[in-house]
């Protein structure tokens, strides 16, 4: 749970960021794109965050948005989620593959299912769809798939 | 000299005249070997029944062949998805003849719940033909094994004669279909003809 606390200190040592905070079952910290990463290196080398269990699309009428859950293993914490909007025309969002290695998969998957592109991402290609299908099927505008195959 | 003392008398009590196909589809029917190939949460069903608990060896089906070339049943245990198609249809292709199917689970029936996903084909029979069809999702052991004599009951019926696993120039092997960008397509060489 991403506490008041943590978003109070997280806001005071970074003015510049604007950080939000979203209120709700599980509240978060909404980051601009642009400070994501340094945000993200600050919550693992000094408040210990070291494991990012999962990151997410979600596709909204008006925008796409990245959430990220980090844990800590050390202090047995969290998760502190931050969230991130991204465009609906050009969705992109800096990679965090190089502070949690295991956030590869889970940003492919997220390019391959909701078309959100990965800057800096080393080997960003589809995870689960084959190379050669189009479009990105969790998209809501995503127009279904049609087969010609069927056994007569 | 009458028909009885043509036979000699070591054989009069020892001979049984039945018809061929009987003789024969006892015997295939007795010793079906099921592949070990499972896709999704109905393997696990099917290999408990294969378990001493449900001991899928009284009917013939001694173990899962690890091997599609000494298996003659297909259990399509789970989700068929369109990843994975082209390999289920190549490991049917594999299998020598006569193969049967056995449909297992909702979604190798019809897709189930996961019918409208854009990634699973809707029913193991849009690919393969498909012999016994059993519900569950998973279906129980107990299911299982009712598919399993059903499919007996099916291969005592078969007659060599009309049989079509022996008839001449049938091209039955089914074409692997091929990743397209909207879903799976037939294979390119059959397209052009």
């Amino acid at each position: 749970m991403t506490s008041r606390e943590t978003f109070d200190r997280l806001a005071e040592k970074f003015p510049s960021f604007e950080l939000a905070y979203v209120e709700g079952k599980d509240p978060a910290i909404l980051v601009k794109a642009d400070n994501l990463v340094e945000l993200a290196q600050h919550l693992r080398d000094e408040e210990g965050y070291d494991y990012c269990s999962s990151i997410t699309g979600v596709d909204y009428p008006d925008r796409f948005e990245v959430v990220y859950h980090l844990y800590s293993m050390k202090k047995e914490g969290g998760p502190v989620i931050l969230k991130v909007h991204a465009s609906r025309e050009e969705p992109e969002v800096p990679s965090v593959v190089s502070l949690w290695p295991g956030a590869d998969w889970q940003e492919r998957e997220v390019w391959d299912l909701m078309g959100i592109r990965f800057s800096d991402h080393p080997n960003l290609k589809r995870v689960l769809m084959w190379e050669g299908f189009q479009g990105h099927p969790l998209r809501k505008d995503f127009p279904g798939t049609q087969d010609e195959y069927t056994f007569s | 000299m009458t028909e009885q003392d043509m036979v000699p008398p070591e054989l009069r009590r020892n001979v049984l005249i039945a018809p061929i196909d009987y003789v024969y589809n006892l015997g295939r029917a007795a010793s079906v070997w099921p592949l070990m190939f499972g896709l999704a949460c109905c393997a696990f069903e099917m290999i408990v029944s294969v378990t001493s608990r449900y001991d899928l060896a009284r009917f013939g089906m001694e173990f899962l062949r690890a091997s599609p070339r000494q298996a003659e049943l297909m259990f399509v245990a789970g989700t068929v998805t369109k990843k994975m198609a082209p390999q289920v249809v190549r490991l049917y292709d594999q299998m020598p003849e006569p193969k049967y199917v056995l449909a297992m689970g909702a979604c190798a029936i019809s897709g189930g719940p996961f019918k409208d996903g854009y990634n699973v084909v809707p029913g193991a029979d849009k690919l393969l033909p498909v012999d016994v069809y059993v519900p569950g999702c998973p279906p129980r052991p107990e299911t299982l094994i009712d598919g399993i004599i059903k499919l007996h009951k099916q291969i005592r019926g078969e007659h060599i004669r009309t049989s079509p696993w022996y008839r001449k120039g049938v091209e039955r092997e089914i074409p692997v279909p091929e990743y397209g960008p909207w879903g799976l397509v037939l294979p390119k060489e059959e397209k052009s003809e």
